[in-house]
């Protein structure tokens, strides 16, 4: 799938929900089935400073496809990873570099979006893109 | 049934802040330790000061300036009074705590010389720190720190084996805003003037739950926000004894601080201007005085005994859930509960106390080594204040309990 495709996936699972309180809930559930990062992996180096909760993530190119591993000390943090890992890993690094994020404020998570927002998110998609322009590089 | 002389019910009324929904509930404000809210008689003299006479000070022959700087004036003597200074212009407007600490800490770059010590306290915020940090690179002066013990109490027996004839300054908060414990600064002001050194104190966390007398104390500096106690923010007071302003050298250069310049030479102002270059915060400043009077009218007594009726019955309801730890657990403290639960992370539980409506801090507090020492990421951080009632205490608990159930 691609990832709008996947994107629109996610958009549609969280149209289910009532209100916040699901939403959450199924946010937790989605921190829990993170693809883990490999504790070698959980440096110094791979952590993506937020003021409040750590956030690791690893990058590795698979043919010609760039997958994600991560991971956080807080859940609902590890909760929206899932979320962005699912959406982007597996994916090309050109495709990665382009990709839009506009859905995260259709599923009802703008508010972690907001640079103030001490949960690192909006670093963290940065982090995302940054490895994608990386590992493009190499592939050229 | 929590006992009170106070009518909380009215008061509440006196914040319309306190009316607001988030996210669909009613707020539920436990951040105070970060930030007070503002009632109406504040907010009105803000207005009253744009509407009516907002002009320069100090300076102007006309009608506006001189109201002004009558008001902004008799603001100045609120505050001495309240922290019952000597002279008024013992009291120095700043732009808050941190501004003040940065005051004198500038100042006593000329005072000190390589191998001078300077003593903090480890319940400090960052704020009362990096000054510290930069004046010791600057002189070559070097930091001492006043450990603390698990119950989050400083270790007094330590202190006294750090102070000697080296001992230039000592620093330390009134309260721990992470912890709310209450130091006992008046054994530390009185064992550092035994050596000669002299002591600044940051009551920016007790200034709103209890009075300070700095004449009683023998502090010889002592700063405070406005906006923690129900004024403005951008805003605040340095208290310092006259003779301590007399000798530090000015801050910033600018107007209002100068008596004469030539290209040659400037002569400073006196006090208090010498330390109040450029335009200050006039409306800021008269406001900082309204909410001295708002609070006195409702009496810091009847505050202190309020505040504690509330932290206790939260300690105890708190307490009761499982897995749930306080840190900082002395009979004296203020009216704040820093705690976690085990096995989740602060920010989650924030997250869904702010999604229930209640406000509180999660995180390291800006005091870092605090949470180093306690080994944990941060904690959650709900402060009271007097317009706070039992109903709020309970639906913090339940919250509280909601947020445990999700995150488990």
């Amino acid at each position: 799938m691609s990832i709008k495709e996947i994107q629109e996936e996610i958009v549609d699972e969280f149209s289910m929900f009532e209100d916040w309180m699901q939403r959450y809930e199924y946010m937790i559930e989605l921190g829990k089935s993170l693809p883990i990062i490999k504790e070698e992996y959980k440096t110094e180096d791979n952590i993506i400073k937020g003021c409040q909760s750590k956030v690791w993530v690893h990058a590795e190119l698979e043919g010609d496809k760039l997958v994600f591993t991560a991971d956080s000390d807080a859940i609902i943090t590890k909760g929206i990873i899932a979320i962005l890992i699912r959406a982007f890993s597996n994916q090309k690094p050109k495709d990665i570099i382009d990709a839009d994020t506009s859905f995260i404020d259709e599923i009802g998570l703008k508010e972690h979006l907001s640079p103030t927002r001490a949960n690192g998110l909006v670093s963290m998609i940065k982090q995302l893109k940054l490895y994608a322009v990386a590992y493009q590089t190499q592939l050229n | 049934m929590i006992q009170t002389v106070l009518d909380i019910l009215s008061i509440r009324k006196d914040f319309p802040i306190l009316n607001r929904k988030v996210n669909g509930y009613p707020l539920v404000y436990l951040d105070n330790a970060a930030t007070s809210q503002t009632p109406q008689k504040v907010i009105d003299t803000i207005v009253d000061y744009y509407s009516r006479y907002n002009a320069n000070i100090h300076r102007g022959v006309h009608t506006l300036s001189q109201e002004a700087t009558d008001i902004y004036e008799q603001a100045r003597q609120k505050i001495q009074k309240h922290f019952n200074a000597a002279k008024p212009q013992e009291i120095i407007f700043t732009s808050g705590t941190t501004h003040g600490i940065n005051l004198v800490a500038n100042g006593f770059a000329s005072f000190l010389k390589n191998g001078d010590e300077i003593i903090v306290s480890a319940l400090e915020h960052h704020s009362n720190i990096v000054p510290w940090q930069m004046l010791c690179e600057r002189t070559g002066a070097v930091l001492k720190v006043i450990p603390m013990g698990l119950d989050g109490k400083l270790i007094m027996e330590e202190y006294h084996k750090l102070l000697s004839q080296r001992t230039k300054l000592v620093f330390c908060n009134h309260v721990s805003n992470a912890l709310g414990t209450i130091n006992p600064i008046e054994e530390i002001i009185e064992a550092a003037h035994k050596l000669g050194a002299a002591v600044l104190v940051d009551g920016a966390q007790a200034a709103p739950h209890l009075k300070a007398d700095v004449q009683k104390l023998d502090v010889d500096f002592y700063v405070v926000s406005a906006h923690k106690m129900c004024g403005p923010t951008g805003v605040g007071m340095l208290y310092g004894k006259e003779e301590w302003l007399n000798k530090l050298p000015p801050y910033q250069g600018g107007g209002e601080m100068i008596a004469e310049v030539t290209f040659e030479k400037t002569t400073y102002a006196d006090l208090p201007h010498k330390f109040e270059a450029g335009t200050p915060n006039i409306c800021g400043g008269i406001a900082f005085g309204a909410a001295l009077d708002y609070m006195n009218a409702i009496g810091f007594d009847a505050i202190a005994q309020y505040e504690h009726e509330l932290l206790e019955y939260a300690t105890k309801e708190l307490l009761a859930i499982d897995g749930l730890k306080i840190y900082g657990e002395l009979k004296e403290k203020t009216a704040v509960i820093s705690f976690n639960i085990e096995g989740l992370h602060p920010y989650d539980i924030g997250s869904i106390l702010d999604k229930l409506g209640v406000a509180v801090r999660t995180g390291h507090h800006c005091a870092q080594p605090i949470m180093d020492f306690y080994k944990i990421p941060g904690t959650v951080r709900a402060s009271f204040s007097f317009y706070n009632t039992k109903e709020e205490v309970d639906i913090l608990v339940a919250s509280v309990k909601r947020a445990k159930s999700m995150l488990s």
